[in-house]
């Protein structure tokens, strides 16, 4: 049974520096890193030290919850620094790579031969588990937990992101061995959602259910789907994968290799040549830019715009991330940029704002915030970019008095941080939307679990 | 860039010391912030709250001008001087200089006392508390003026201003947290601390009451007066005004009151800027006609009879209630407040149509001042988080009735 999915609340937050779909293959860089801050709620507990040789899929670190869910070193190497930052929390495990990479052999496996026991074993094992997220809380799907559903979404609807139907043209194996290895985890189904008028790898899996999806961003995020498709009840867990992500679980099933290898757009104004490269995930964002880059007053993103972590030219590209966004920093102030007309920004109302006039014009946005943080004043604004059946101020309020029951009756279950981008990028207010379902999401985990 | 070079250093110096807060609120007045995202969103789209005020500002500046024009007519119409108007809008005797300078300096002080007093309060509250002066006082400062008779006396609104932005808003957090709209809750300060001044047929006209003085101090003069068409009808006396100048404002009332005209051109202005809710808007003038629609049906069925003292005001026809008093005034600019309205979409049907409801009520009721809307939004700003409970607890029944069919 394929449903599709139409959205009509939302915005496409159209930008300059839209990748070209031409993908260039960088060479081996020198350094990488693992962040544990990539996987929230995770404590992480050190297999590695300093010195020692790793290959690429070898454990670094295990959960301290759970000793079975390993993180994997997407290279081989020798680690070389373990940076710790307050309370001597570990923040990266830097591995200098070897020139020629030595790849764990996990062997190869028959994913449809395999018992939902096996899969998971095998997916424990060679460090591809953290790739399955699981809602609520929005963290790294907890092993022991089974899932109703399992959600792919392959339309990418965020600000210039990453082309999937493009980035995964080829890769028709590796996902349909992962998603058959899905299939395994689960009794209920496998939801693949594709852009309704594109050309998706996807499209044409076995075993799924197909849905196409259409409307403005945030039709592309996965709980927009899953609120459309089959909602989160309280008690339920549904878990999430990307399609990028998909391909590194096929592949390790195909060959026994962990390959941390993927496409990442390069996207934004700050590039000047905006395009496709191959790279590990971990790499160091200077050894991926090189001198594609305009380096002056620039925010180097890992991720998009709306929901990515700001890294600089020494940082690394996010364990999740498939794409770099580069846009110019706002740090200077405006004369009278309060009152008088405006039309080289983006704005959901009419308030002298012109960018309604010209639906399709693409905006060189800065990271100015355009005003300062004030208390929520303006009502009604949000609704019209939020499709979930939830009300979101409301459900925000309740995340900043802490008020559990209410969170748990507003939805607080089917909601995740980058539902709630669009709404914080068009706040009056300038309220840290995402930060606040975040902590929101947290403080449930830490109470009820 | 000298002046915004020397304004950063000085914003770098304030920073952290208790005059921040005031320094800042000039500073973000003249240039927008420098600062940037950091976590979340990185990019964030061009409104901001001083934008929004901002705009709720320019829908009200049409009311003010002609406020300035009504002020000077109405005066002169009843010394004499002049002749009402006869040519439509446009029409000369209304738009004429000496009509405005007579509104100006009466107006003018109004507005400058409501701003300075009411931002004083501000700033103060500003510092003691550490936080930034909100930008809710900009609209509430301009509203003031308008919503008063012509002759308030200035103390009088400073005790008013300084009451309605302490115990109306800064006792609750500020902007964004009051429970009651602060330029009505100024409003009825004064409506019920100094009645004389508020309501009856000296208030309206710019001299009436000074002149009101004179003649009781044993001047041998006219006296002047100029009733509200509401004012006449709670008398069941006629009013002599006609649609068209209703219609267009060119009678007395609240200085920024009358103009429907220019009120619906600011309110559509607001609606297609996004600002104002027309939700609200439109289910309050619903309410309205379906209550004067009533009131019409109850005088036709002969219920009330011409000896009642309702008569007047229950068989105004029931769309002329649109046009007189602040009925208009109040839907556009106070009842779509969004912090002290519904914040539901739902929510804002239910309490817009109760307001125009229960303002037509009010007028038709209450026999010392026949006006309903100011009572009838604030009111309404009480129930409001009520509504939005009821609102939003569909949205939690809906979900908990999913998650029963899926255990059931």
């Amino acid at each position: 049974m394929s449903q599709d999915i139409r959205i009509k609340k939302g915005l496409d937050v159209k930008l300059v520096g839209e990748a070209d779909k031409t993908t260039a293959t960088i060479p081996l860089g020198s350094v990488y890193a693992v962040k544990p801050d990539d996987f929230h709620k995770i404590t992480p507990k050190l297999l590695v030290k300093v010195g020692e040789e790793v290959q690429a899929g070898e454990a670094l670190f295990y959960n301290k919850a759970n000793e079975a869910l390993l993180f994997p070193s997407p290279v081989s190497g020798e680690v070389i620094e373990i940076v710790r930052g307050a309370k001597r929390k570990v923040l990266e495990i830097k591995i200098l790579a070897d020139k020629k990479q030595q790849f764990k052999d996990f062997g190869k496996k028959d994913a449809s031969a395999l018992s939902g026991e096996e899969v998971k074993a095998h997916l424990l094992a060679a460090g591809c588990w953290p790739f399955i997220k699981q809602r609520p809380y929005d963290v790294v799907a907890n092993p022991e937990g089974q899932p109703k559903a399992i959600f792919i979404s392959a339309y990418a609807s965020a600000p210039l992101a990453a082309d999937l139907d493009y980035t995964l043209q080829g890769k028709e194996a590796e996902l349909q061995a992962a998603v058959t290895a899905l299939t395994k985890l689960t009794e209920g189904k496998i939801h693949v959602s594709v852009s309704k008028n594109g050309n998706s790898p996807l499209a044409g899996l076995n075993g799924v259910s197909l849905h196409k999806v259409s409307g403005p961003h945030p039709s592309g995020n996965v709980s927009t789907q899953i609120g459309k498709i089959d909602p989160i009840n309280k008690g339920e867990v549904v878990w999430v994968v990307t399609p990028q992500d998909l391909v590194i679980i096929g592949e390790l099933l195909l060959t026994g290799k962990f390959n941390a290898k993927r496409t990442v757009a390069l996207t934004g104004s700050k590039f000047s040549n905006p395009s496709y490269v191959e790279v590990l995930i971990g790499a160091t964002i200077a050894d991926i830019v090189t001198t594609n880059l305009d380096e002056t007053n620039e925010r180097i993103i890992s991720g998009n715009v709306l929901s990515g972590t700001q890294v600089n030219k020494n940082g690394f590209l996010g364990f999740y991330d498939n794409q770099i966004t580069a846009i110019p920093e706002g740090d200077d102030y405006e004369f009278f940029g309060w009152n008088k007309p405006v039309f080289n920004k983006i704005s959901n109302s009419r308030a002298l704002t012109f960018s309604w006039l010209t639906p399709n014009k693409k905006f060189d946005l800065n990271t100015n915030t355009n005003g300062e943080h004030r208390a929520f004043v303006l009502t009604g604004a949000y609704e019209q970019v939020f499709p979930l059946d939830i009300y979101p101020m409301q459900i925000l309020k309740a995340c900043l008095y802490k008020d559990l029951d209410e969170m748990e009756a507003l939805g607080m279950y089917e909601v995740a941080p980058e539902d709630f981008a669009l709404t914080e990028f068009i706040c009056v207010s300038k309220q840290p939307h995402q930060q606040i379902i975040r902590e929101g999401l947290d403080l449930m985990l830490e109470e009820i679990g | 860039m000298g002046l915004k070079q020397n304004l950063h250093n000085l914003k770098e110096k304030y920073k952290g010391t208790k005059m921040a807060p005031a320094f800042n609120a000039i500073h973000t007045f003249l240039y927008l912030p420098n600062e940037t995202t950091h976590n979340g969103t990185h990019i964030k789209a061009a409104d901001d709250l001083k934008r929004t005020m901002n705009i709720v500002i320019m829908s009200l500046v049409p009311c003010l001008l002609f406020g300035m024009f009504n002020a000077g007519y109405q005066h002169h119409l009843a010394l004499g001087d002049i002749q009402s108007v006869s040519s439509g809008f446009f029409s000369g005797e209304f738009w004429s200089i000496d009509n405005f300078m007579v509104g100006f300096w009466k107006i003018i002080p109004l507005v400058i006392v409501s701003y300075g007093v009411g931002l004083l309060v501000e700033f103060i509250f500003a510092v003691i508390k550490g936080h930034e002066v909100e930008e809710g006082y900009l609209v509430t400062g301009m509203l003031v003026p308008l919503i008063v008779p012509i002759d308030t006396p200035l103390w009088m609104l400073s005790v008013a201003v300084v009451f309605g932005v302490v115990i109306g808003k800064e006792v609750f957090g500020g902007t964004g947290m009051n429970i009651l709209n602060p330029a009505l809750t100024i409003r009825a300060f004064l409506f019920f601390a100094y009645p004389t001044w508020m309501s009856g047929d000296k208030v309206w006209v710019k001299g009436a009451v000074e002149r009101d003085q004179l003649i009781a101090a044993g001047e041998n003069l006219d006296a002047i007066s100029g009733e509200t068409v509401l004012g006449s009808l709670a008398k069941t006396q006629p009013y002599n005004y006609d649609v068209s100048e209703m219609f267009f404002g060119f009678i007395p009332g609240s200085i920024g009151e009358t103009s429907t005209l220019l009120i619906l051109l600011g309110g559509l202005f607001l609606i297609f800027t996004k600002i104002g809710s027309w939700r609200i808007m439109l289910s309050a003038v619903i309410g309205a006609l379906v209550m004067g629609f009533l009131f019409n049906s109850v005088v036709d069925a002969d219920i009330i009879t011409s000896g009642s003292k309702f008569y007047g005001l229950m068989s105004l026809e029931f769309w002329k209630h649109l046009l007189v008093g602040g009925f208009a005034f109040g839907v556009v600019y106070m009842a779509t407040d969004p912090v002290t309205a519904s914040q539901t979409n739902k929510g804002k049907w239910i309490y817009g149509f109760l307001i125009g409801f229960i303002s037509i009520a009010i007028r038709v009721f209450n026999p010392a001042y026949p006006e309903g809307v100011m009572l009838a939004i604030l009111l309404m700003n009480v129930f409001a988080p009520t509504i939005d409970h009821y609102v939003v607890q569909g949205n939690v029944k809906r979900r908990q009735k999913r998650l029963k069919a899926k255990t059931a």
